[in-house]
């Protein structure tokens, strides 16, 4: 069962009076990457997690290609949260968890992290413990086990928020890479160079609303509204 | 999840029963529910291995105070009861819940203070007057109260002295619901009398200054009762062995080996079953 | 200062003698509370766990008494089994008043509920952090539990020390579900009070101190054998 498209109608988070989220629709769908930008606390985290069904939204609803997300389904889904949270084993042992979770067998799961750590330059780490890792190891850890299960989804909260730049670009490349293999990628960025070098099209959030979402380049050269106008020329906003 | 913790309780039960069987005692064994003195002083170690060595019948002991064990004896958790409360054990057998009460042996009482002496009763041969000096002295006094045969030999001993302990219990008629080792301990730290059985006394370690003040009355006499529970009340008992073990102790050899048991050259206790059937 | 003094003599003597009885009872003591909190923890890690993860009405009331029993007095605790126990009690016809048993049964109610409010408290911390990563996994309640459980190993290892701490320095429960029979159900802390009852005190104190050598060495052992674990696992 695909998981895509997703969709999402009418959701509502609040907290205290305030309202966190506030979206009236959206759907990802197609492939490329959607690059998700604001002022922080605009609920962009938050939109990530409702979609994942990590967080039930207050009202409306999300939609796994039609039907609502079951457990069955994490398995075509990866998504590497803000804080990388990296299980108290091995680099490797990590990766092959996750890989047993989606169902691979030990040989497989073997064989499969093997070309993960490759892939993400982290085999002279493979037996190190994951969480003794620097900073941008472990993110690349993260998204080197979240790319492993080949997900057709992929969300990544920050994932080169406090990088150094080597790590950055070993990241970044990963995303590309994954993202010309057709894997439908989602990720939240605080660095508008980075969205521009990333996105394919950009959603802009603020006060939990969606405000406008447009491809890159017209998002960049002709924002639609005063507040990304502001934002891109990195104003403030409240 | 329901399921998974069903499962953990079985096994946890399954393991508590192999538990339970793994102990190496395969051997026939009854359970003697028994006052403190005769263990405290060693009197056990030395019958014991007599008896089990004659008929491969293990004794195992419960040493608790004299109203405890015939409290445990009466939920049948004993085969045999071995304590030194006549009237108690009386109350017993009339009850039901033991078959026959038999005198076993005796020592006496002996009253122990410490050699300052306070209320000046060292000498003296009259234990009422004794309690009566130190009633009017208003000298520490440590009382088991905890219902063992001493409290209650203790309690008869006021109540012929005429003094009302209630009334000074937590001034200087101290009650430490404790055993008679543990009664011995606080009274040696707070520098009180106390009552106490002679084979206690003689092999109780921590003595300190206190001593034997006064002795020798005859209402010092302490009898030691073996009384057997009622099968008819408690059907799980192992009477047959119980009954061997009441055998000896009673016969010529067991009452042989009880005057033997010597300890710092004294003799603890004497035999006095032929006297005292009942 | 005497009475420590020879307290150390008796210790070394008893010791260094390898006294028989001494090491019977210490046998004993270590199968009963050890096997005391095993058990515990097969029935309090699933507790701890659960009320960790799960969030029903009534869990806080839940959670507040199971701490509060950490404090459970022995003495309590084994006069609750010596009834149930008892030939005059309910389970009077499985014959365990005065056996080791009994006093596994009395040591694990009282470790059950520190192993699960330790537990619980540690694997709290630990699925507030995981939560969402192990959601991802795709892994039902039962095998995030699980994970939760393997992924806390090392702290848990404390909450079953803590509970065999307990277990082995209690006296008031084995004393009387065990009643102290040489040879079949005494251990270190019935032995120390029967020392004590006789008046032996330095007896006492050196038996005392033996069995504090002996949760030291027991914690130890511990010690090394998470710290190798941590070392293969990375090999």
């Amino acid at each position: 069962m695909p998981i895509l498209p997703v969709t999402a109608e009418r959701l509502f988070v609040q907290r205290n009076g305030r309202a966190l989220l506030d979206v009236e629709k959206l759907t990802i769908s197609g492939g490329g990457t959607t690059v998700l930008v604001g002022p922080n606390g605009a609920g962009k985290s938050l939109l990530l997690k409702v979609l994942a069904a990590l967080h039930q939204a207050d009202t409306g609803r999300v939609l796994w290609n039609g039907v609502p997300p079951d457990r069955q389904r994490y398995c075509r889904f990866g998504m590497v949260l803000q804080t990388p949270v990296l299980l108290r084993r091995s680099a490797r042992a990590n990766i092959e968890f996750a890989l047993r979770a989606v169902g691979c067998n030990g040989s497989e799961a073997r064989e499969r992290a093997q070309s993960a750590l490759e892939a993400a330059r982290l085999l002279p780490l493979a037996n190190a413990s994951a969480r003794v890792l620097s900073g941008g190891e472990m993110q690349c850890l993260a998204l080197a086990r979240a790319l492993a299960t080949e997900p057709d989804l992929l969300f990544l909260d920050e994932p080169t928020s406090s990088l150094d730049p080597a790590s950055m670009q070993t990241i970044e490349a990963m995303v590309r890479s994954a993202s010309k293999d057709g894997m439908r990628i989602v990720v939240i960025a605080h660095d508008l160079a980075q969205a521009r070098r990333l996105g394919d099209e950009i959603i802009f959030m603020h006060r939990g609303k969606i405000v406008e979402r447009a491809p890159t380049l017209p998002f960049f050269q002709s924002p639609g509204t005063e507040d990304a106008r502001d934002f891109i020329a990195g104003k403030i906003l409240v | 999840m329901k399921k998974t913790i069903a499962s953990l309780v079985t096994g946890a039960a399954l393991f508590l029963a192999a538990a339970s069987f793994v102990p190496a005692y395969a051997g026939e064994f009854i359970l003697l529910q028994s006052t403190t003195s005769t263990q405290n002083s060693g009197l056990y170690d030395h019958l014991l291995p007599i008896f089990e060595e004659k008929t491969g019948i293990e004794v195992r002991v419960v040493a608790v105070g004299t109203g405890q064990a015939i409290k445990n004896a009466g939920n049948c958790d004993g085969d045999l009861l071995l304590v030194h409360a006549k009237s108690a054990e009386d109350v017993f057998v009339a009850e039901g819940s033991g078959k026959q009460r038999r005198d076993m042996m005796y020592n006496d009482f002996v009253l122990v203070g410490p050699s300052s002496d306070p209320a000046a009763i060292k000498g003296l041969a009259d234990i009422n007057a004794a309690l009566k000096q130190i009633a009017a002295a208003k000298a520490p006094f440590a009382s088991r109260g905890d219902d063992s045969g001493t409290h209650k030999k203790e309690i008869s001993l006021w109540k012929k002295a005429g003094v009302e302990t209630v009334a000074h219990s937590g001034k200087w008629y101290r009650e430490t619901g404790s055993g008679m080792g543990a009664t011995l301990n606080a009274a040696v730290g707070m520098e009180a009398y106390v009552l106490t059985d002679r084979a206690t006394w003689i092999s109780f370690g921590n003595r300190a200054g206190h001593e034997i003040l006064v002795e020798g009355d005859p209402d010092l006499f302490n009898q030691y009762g073996v009384v057997t529970i009622d099968p008819d009340h408690c059907p799980n008992i192992k009477s047959a062995a119980a009954d061997r073990f009441v055998d000896w102790l009673l016969g010529p050899e067991g009452q042989a080996a009880i005057a033997d048991y010597r300890l710092d050259g004294q003799q603890l206790f004497f035999p006095n079953a032929e006297n005292g059937d009942s | 200062m005497q009475d420590f003094a020879a307290s150390f003599f008796e210790a070394f003597r008893l010791v260094l003698g390898l006294n028989p009885g001494l090491l019977e009872i210490v046998w004993l003591s270590l199968k009963v509370s050890m096997t005391a909190v095993i058990i515990a923890a097969i029935v309090g890690l699933p507790i701890g766990a659960f009320l960790a993860v799960a969030r029903f009405p009534g869990r806080g009331l839940l959670v507040v008494t199971i701490t509060a029993l950490m404090g459970l007095p022995p003495v309590v605790v084994g006069l609750v089994v010596y009834l149930l126990l008892s030939n005059a009690g309910a389970l009077g016809p499985l014959q365990l008043l005065y056996t080791p048993t009994a006093m596994i049964i009395a040591q694990t109610i009282l470790v059950v509920p520190i192993i699960a409010a330790l537990a619980g408290q540690t694997l709290e911390d630990l699925n507030g952090e995981y939560r969402d990563q192990l959601m991802l996994y795709g892994l039902g309640s039962l095998a995030r539990l699980r994970t939760l459980l393997w992924e806390g190993r090392y702290s848990l290892m404390t909450a079953l020390l803590a509970g065999f701490g307990r277990a082995i320095a209690e006296v008031g429960a084995v004393i009387i579900v065990g009643g102290n029979i040489n040879h079949v159900t005494r251990v270190m802390t019935t032995a120390i009070a029967l020392e004590t009852s006789k008046g032996n005190l330095a007896l006492a104190l050196g038996l005392g101190i033996i069995l504090v050598i002996l949760a030291i060495l027991v914690n130890a052992l511990v010690f090394l054998l998470r710290a190798a674990a941590e070392r293969s696992a990375y090999a």
